[in-house]
């Protein structure tokens, strides 16, 4: 659909208040219009906008700036990203390679992969703004730059798609009309923090990064996360002294397994406080801080009680200092600099609240509240993609990030591919033979699942007398319930749930992840297993939403009716035929009650004359004049581990036919016996 | 499982149950009420039933007590009778209450007579409350004997009359005992109901074990006896004593003992079936009537509550029943198919019976016991072909001949060839690099040979290339040509089959055949003579030039065949000399067999390609085949039971004369008759030892019904192989006369061992706490299903204990 350019000069700020009291005549909309709009051409807008292009749909992308990745052209400020850019693994596959590969969209051009634009493992922020430049331009992306959305409200309309359109205003004044919003403007309103004082602090938005201004400085740091390190490493060199402060001790992503925390590369300091070179961590809430600025222009730590105590008009010497009772107060020394280093908001301001999109609880009130399909609680059609639907998995799994929240994105679209095209969730039917190697193959490669650990699982849907099966891969896990309405697929007959997960009791702040024996390699304690590893759940039926709002603590899914872990690999190999295999094919033959080996052709001819029903492998393949043959080779191996008999070798005299004369008698007892065996 | 009819039984049980308890007012249904004297005093002016505990205080051992009376309340209330504790603390004491030693004592009421005081140590659990309280209750309904000559009376007085159930249980108060007062208050007196607790009467009755160690029930059937000399008639219940098995057996016991039908067996349904036993149709016709009605009815007896019995009169129903039957058995389990018996006396028929008792089919697989899971090791490899291939993992393949494509250079390689050959595969599957090696070999074959270009893509590394080329298992082979759409190999993963496909895609398909000596040329052979030893048919279509119709069909059966089977055409001006030749009409087919150096010829008349297919590949098949691991598929899709000779070697030529003959003069045309050469087949040795246990002399006729209840039969071995004993010993076969050496199993492919059960793992190490957050999934069926008895609470306890005893 062509959006309706010839009205746009007629439209003024006037006639756009008119068209949303007044509702416009059915079908006729005085605004351009769009089935799909995106906000924000950053990572996840524009991997929704290469989705959506793909499959054809009608889309637009309005960003604020000129170019794609606006964010990254500032921040982070000291222009190193800590996603990892792995060019090297030592293998070809691609799906897997991006397991490894933190900073790349999902495209069909391999060209569009980020190891052609940087050799650094941890890049330079100019070669993501770079690569999402290059991305919306090969991908011939619809995208209307320098178009800040200022407004978004509601327009009901019983003929919308979801009962109601989105009207979208720009800082002209432009109104747009959508029937589905992605919301992917990322967090980018910087967290301030009000304490009296508070207007001595510098942002990290905007202190210098030149490390020469810090020379012989005392600097104190507000805040411990990524930022409030990258900042302290940055000037490390130069200051007196660095103290950081927070409320929460420190979370190593190490230990964690969240990339969102402390990362090693910029954890400098950490190293330098504990090997006693003047720099510190401190822990206090912020709260209970203020600042005075004493005479010389240096930065004193106080309490609020006692700023509250002293007179408005007072100089900063008068107003008391917890050093003045408690002599040997650790913040007692003067600073030259406070920095704040506390992270990003979602910009919840252009909102309408007929949208009710309101912020989390807790620590997620940074991100808006969003259900497991990325779809606004209150608002049918409003999405939020990208960083912002981080409240999902925060601190858990990767949907904060560019490696992560590639697939959540993909997800969604196929949730809307169904929903609103009638197009069901890609789902390819396997026969049952091929069970245990297709899940082999998707732990093995598949990315979405490595990334998205615990937040997208692979769903394989039974037939009817398993006969075959159904393989949805990366579907959103805390949505098991609704998945036949959200996919258009039926899961009547029995369904597995492919995850990738750590041990439960693994990951921490206060977890130590290098303990001796941490690795398990014995089959039988794989539930164990502590570091990454496939888990495969069996359900007779979807479970209910009262069954998944009633999980366990820690466990992903309610209680399922048979569980098998495949064992922590140090190679993240899973295709050992012992190890790894055969338990899991013991496991899906024991929940389909099934013989799910394969057999050489001759072992099926000898079921086929012998007995009256066949294993799969001989139903599927031999009956089909499919039959394996082995050669000579492989008959021998098969002969000396047992598995297979030598049929040459059975002796072809009768034991009992040797003494007299054996025929009538041999015939008379088999008659005999048979009868008996037939009772 | 349960059969539905049996629920819907079971339904009606409840319904009974409930109507009992409707009629009592509905407050505090279940629970035990706790009364003050006052209300106490007003409840027994209502005339109600009801037991009444006074409580004076309470000891430790009163609260136990008092936790059974409280689970006796439901159940009781259900029969209409109150459970109340009344409290004689607060209140000024009534005559109940009153003395230290009446303390332990309970009163059962009706109105406000007394009927019964119990001391409470005889109601020691929730059982014995229950037992003796309706045991009371049911005074003059159920006669409680303790000698043989109580019994003999009771007989006496019922003769004509009404049946008896005598029941033995080992002491009163116990869950049987229960179990046996709860039937009989809903049964009441349809039946004469005598209990006793002396073993010794049994002996008297003549009950065959004097040990019992746990209860009986004995039914006599004394209704039906008019002469007081003559005894009543007994039947045993062989069950535990449960209320279900009880009901169950009482309703046994109600059907008619012999029923007479004209219908088809395969669609009645009786009582017998509904309740998961066998039924019986004894054959008769109007000639033996009356001695065929007497047999039936001592079967009936001797099979009276394990199986029903029925007289299927033949003559007046139009039944296809196989001649020679006598005896039909249908099993309770719908849609199995009823078995024809020849059965020669009574006892056969019980002994079919007693020993056909329906296996449970247990849909979960079987459960292991902790000590057993040990003793197996799941570690062991049991799939033949991975194991193999793990065997061998250390040779080096020579792939020097075999082109590996990547995602990269896949494209260029295919198109830039004119033919090719790509296998898809993955390196840590099994079944695909098992096929590896045959595929190197046939390279290795093919050397120099052929100008196809051998390639591999190792989906493990290459997974888009292979999803882009819908590979959706492991392995896949493609042959591509220049121009021409892939061709999938659907052949045996194995050397010559494989050689045989590309050597006949080596030639178009069908190949259009020019003049009229080229015909001839093609028909002997001569034109493909290389690849007249791929294909021992070649087929020949001829039309003449006006039938383009025809001719596409044929160019498109011979497309869909092209690999298997060499097919051309003639469509010139002159096909007319080829249709007078071999005096077919044209349309046509030739059929030149090259082995036998004989050519037939088909017509074919408005066939479509897939008739074409069809007409080509029945015409492929032999009359009388060598059956071998590769064919056997083809063959067994015919659906026909197989009459195999074994032989140790080639064919004998006598053999031979007399199978073909009977083949030709289509005595077997129900059959396919067919040889399997043990030398060629040696597998047939470990067929051979499946149905005789042993090897058996060769050679030997065997008749293979798989398709129709898996039966084998064997050829006598005292009789020599002619035509006459063969078609003499089918009819006998046919006829049921013969007993099948063996029957195969019909029993589906389960796992081979368990797996790690990680989940009751976990139930053991992770804190009881959190597993109790853990909604349970029903393990039997979806919870979208709605269970009809859910929405009555009430008698969900009653229920449960239903089911256990049904499941």
């Amino acid at each position: 659909m062509a959006p309706h350019k010839g009205s746009q000069g007629l439209l003024l700020t006037l006639t756009l208040h008119s068209a949303l009291t007044l509702s416009p005549v059915p079908g006729a909309s005085l605004f351009p219009q769009w089935d799909y709009c995106i906000l924000g051409a950053g990572p996840a807008g524009l991997q929704m906008a290469y989705l959506l292009r793909q499959a054809g749909r009608d889309y637009v992308v309005f960003e604020r700036a000129g170019a794609p990745g606006s964010f990254f052209t500032r921040y982070p400020r000291h222009r190193k990203l800590i996603s990892i850019n792995k060019r090297y693994t030592g293998k070809v596959n691609s799906e897997f390679n991006l397991r490894h590969d933190w900073n790349s969209l999902l495209s069909h051009d391999q060209r569009l992969l980020f190891r052609h634009y940087s050799k650094a493992y941890f890049p330079h922020a100019d070669d993501m703004v770079r690569y999402l430049g290059d991305f919306a331009d090969r991908l011939r992306l619809q995208v209307h730059y320098n178009t800040a959305i200022v407004h978004v409200t509601l327009s009901k309309n019983r003929r919308a798609w979801n009962g109601h359109f989105f009207i979208l205003t720009d800082q002209r004044g432009q109104g747009y009309q959508c029937s589905v919003l992605f919301v992917a403007t990322g967090v980018s309103v910087p967290n301030e923090i009000d304490f009296p004082g508070s207007e001595h602090v510098e942002g990290y938005e905007s202190v210098s990064v030149d490390p020469e201004d810090f020379v012989g400085q005392n600097v104190l740091i507000l805040g411990r996360g990524n930022s409030a390190f990258e900042t302290a490493e940055n000037i490390l060199g130069y200051t007196n002294f660095i103290h950081m402060v927070g409320r929460s001790r420190i979370r190593l992503s190490w230990a964690t397994h969240y990339v969102g925390d402390l990362r090693a590369i910029n954890n400098g300091l950490l190293d330098t406080y504990q090997l006693k070179s003047l720099d510190g961590l401190l822990e206090t809430d912020l709260k209970d801080l203020a600042i005075v600025k004493d005479s010389k222009g240096r930065l004193r730590i106080t309490l609020p009680v006692f700023m509250a105590k002293a007179n408005k008009n007072a100089t900063a010497e008068a107003v008391s200092l917890p050093q003045d009772e408690v002599d040997n107060f650790a913040m007692r020394v003067p600073y030259d600099r406070v920095i704040r280093c506390l992270g990003f908001t979602f910009n919840f301001s252009i909102f309408s609240s007929t949208l009710g999109l309101a912020p989390g609880k807790g620590q997620k009130k940074k991100y808006p509240l969003i259900k497991a399909s990325y779809e606004s609680k209150r608002t049918r059609g409003l999405f939020v993609l990208g960083t912002a639907s981080h409240s999902v998995d925060y601190r858990k799994s990767a949907g904060g990030f560019i490696h992560g929240f590639r697939y959540t994105a993909r997800a969604v679209h196929r949730l809307l591919e169904h929903r609103h095209h009638g197009i069901p969730w890609p789902s390819p039917v396997y026969p049952i033979t091929q069970l245990t190697n297709t899940i082999i193959r998707r732990v093995n490669e598949a990315s979405g699942l490595y990334q998205m650990f615990s937040v997208l699982a692979d769903i394989i849907l039974l037939k009817e007398k398993a006969t075959g099966f159904e393989y949805l891969e990366e579907y959103p896990i805390k949505m098991l319930a609704e998945l036949e309405t959200l996919t258009g697929r039926e899961a009547q007959q029995g369904l597995f749930v492919v995850t990738m997960e750590y041990g439960k009791n693994f990951s921490g702040p206060d977890k130590d992840v290098f303990y001796y024996d941490r690795a398990v390699g014995d089959v039988e304690d794989a539930w164990q297993s502590n570091f990454l590893h496939p888990v495969i759940y069996y359900y007779h039926c979807l479970p209910t939403e009262k069954e998944m709002a009633s999980r366990a603590p820690g466990w992903p899914l309610p209680r399922p009716v048979a569980i098998h872990h495949i064992v922590e690999d140090f190679l993240t190999d899973w295709t050992a035929p012992v190890a790894h295999i055969l338990p899991l094919r013991r496991f899906l033959e024991n929940c389909l009650n099934n013989d799910l080996r394969s057999f050489y052709a001759e072992s099926c001819f000898l079921f086929a004359l012998t007995r009256q029903k066949l294993p799969p492998f001989c139903q599927h393949g031999y009956m089909n004049m499919q039959g394996l043959v082995g050669n000579e080779r492989l008959r021998r191996h098969g002969i000396e581990s047992g598995l297979m008999e030598d049929y040459t070798a059975i002796n072809e005299q009768p034991v009992d036919q040797k003494q007299g004369d054996p025929r009538i008698p041999v015939h008379l007892t088999q008659h005999a016996t048979s009868i008996k065996e037939e009772l | 499982m349960m059969s539905s009819g049996l629920n819907i039984w079971m339904y009606s049980i409840f319904f009974v149950l409930l109507c009992v308890c409707y009629k009592s007012p509905a407050r505090n249904r279940d629970t035990l009420m706790e009364l003050s004297l006052q209300e106490y005093f007003s409840i027994l002016q209502t005339g109600k039933t009801s037991l009444v505990y006074f409580s004076q205080d309470v000891s430790a051992d009163i609260t136990v007590f008092l936790e059974e009376l409280k689970k006796a309340a439901g159940p009781l209330h259900n029969y209409g009778i109150s459970v109340a504790k009344v409290n004689c603390a607060e209140e000024e004491a009534s005559k109940y209450c009153g003395k230290e030693n009446d303390l332990t004592k309970a009163y059962l009421f009706r109105g406000n007579i007394l009927l019964r005081e119990f001391p409470t140590d005889t109601l020691f659990d929730v059982n014995a409350i229950i037992a003796n309280v309706l045991f009371a209750l049911l005074f003059n309904e159920i006669k409680y004997i303790t000698s043989l000559e109580d019994f003999e009376n009771i007989e006496n007085a019922m003769k004509g009359k009404t049946n008896i159930a005598l029941i033995y249980v080992r002491a009163i108060g116990t869950p049987e005992h229960r179990a046996v007062m709860e039937t009989a208050f809903v049964y009441g007196t349809a039946y004469q109901f005598v209990l006793t607790t002396e073993t010794a009467l049994l002996e008297g009755i003549g009950a065959e074990n004097s040990d019992i160690i746990s209860g009986r029930l004995f039914f006599f059937h004394c209704k039906l006896v008019l002469d007081l000399a003559q005894k009543c008639q007994k039947t045993v219940l062989e069950q535990p004593l449960t209320i279900l098995n009880i009901h169950r057996f009482l309703k046994l016991m109600d059907a008619p003992l012999l029923t007479e039908i004209t219908e088809d067996p395969e669609k009645v349904s009786t009582v017998h079936l509904q309740l998961g036993l066998p039924l019986i149709f004894i054959l008769s016709q109007q000639a033996t009537y009356e001695a065929d009605k007497k047999t039936a009815e001592i079967v009936a007896w001797r099979l009276l509550g394990k199986a029903g019995v029925t007289l299927l009169l033949k003559d007046s129903s139009d039944l296809n029943i196989p001649a020679h039957t006598n005896v039909i058995f249908k099993r309770a389990e719908e849609g199995v198919p009823v078995d024809f018996l020849v059965l020669h006396d009574v006892n056969s028929i019980i002994s079919r019976v007693e020993n056909n008792i329906p296996i449970q089919n247990n849909e979960l697989a079987k459960d292991y016991e902790e000590g057993e899971m040990e003793t197996l090791n799941l570690g062991i490899q049991d799939d033949q072909v991975v194991e193999t291939v793990y065997r061998d993992r250390k040779r080096n393949l020579p792939l020097e001949l075999i082109v590996e494509l990547t995602e990269e250079t896949f494209n260029s390689i295919i198109m830039n060839t004119s033919s090719s050959i790509i296998l898809f595969y993955a390196n840590w599957e099994a079944v695909s690099l098992a096929f590896l090696q045959s595929y190197v070999d046939v390279a290795i074959k093919l050397k120099g040979v052929s100008n196809i270009l051998f390639t591999r893509v190792n989906c493990g590394d290459w997974s888009n290339v292979c999803t882009k080329q819908n590979v959706t298992e492991y392995p896949v082979i493609k042959i591509f040509k220049e121009g021409e759409k892939p061709v999938i190999y659907t052949g045996m993963l194995e050397t010559e089959y494989l050689l045989k496909f590309i050597r006949l895609n080596g030639i178009s398909c069908p190949v259009k055949i020019v003049t009229i000596e080229e015909a001839e040329e093609y028909l002997n052979g001569e034109l493909y003579k290389e690849l007249t030893s791929y294909s021992s048919v070649s087929i020949l279509g001829i039309f003449s030039s006006n039938m383009t119709k025809e001719k596409e069909n044929f160019i498109e059966a011979g497309n869909s065949l092209k690999g298997y089977v060499i097919t051309g055409f003639y469509d010139e001006e002159d096909a007319l000399i080829l249709s007078k030749k071999y005096a077919v009409t044209l349309p046509a087919l030739l059929l030149a067999r090259h082995k036998e150096g004989k050519i037939d010829s088909i017509l074919l008349p408005n066939s479509d390609a897939k008739d074409i297919v069809q007409i080509i590949k029945s015409a492929l098949l032999e009359i009388f085949p060598e059956i071998t691991v590769e064919n056997l598929p083809i063959y067994l899709g015919l659906k026909k039971p197989l009459l195999i000779l074994f032989r140790d070697g080639n064919l004998n030529y006598k053999d031979e004369i007399e199978m073909l003959h009977l083949v030709k003069q289509k005595h077997l045309e129900t059959l396919i008759p067919c040889w399997l050469n043990l030398k060629t087949t040696p597998v047939g040795r470990g067929i051979l030892k499946a149905y005789f246990k042993h090897l058996p002399p060769l050679p030997l006729l065997v008749l293979v019904d798989l398709h129709l209840r898996g039966q084998v039969s064997a050829f006598p071995l005292d009789q020599t192989i002619n035509e006459k004993n063969i078609l003499l010993w089918l009819h006998r076969v046919e006829a049921g006369l013969e007993s099948p050496i063996t029957t195969l199993s019909d029993e589906e492919w389960k796992p081979p061992l368990p797996a790690y059960n990680f989940l009751s793992r976990m139930d053991a190490t992770v804190p009881y706490t959190e597993i109790a957050q853990f909604p349970t999934q029903n393990m039997l069926r979806c919870a979208r299903t709605t269970d009809p008895q859910q929405h009555d609470k009430g008698h969900s306890e009653d229920k449960s204990a239903f089911r256990k005893e049904a499941t």
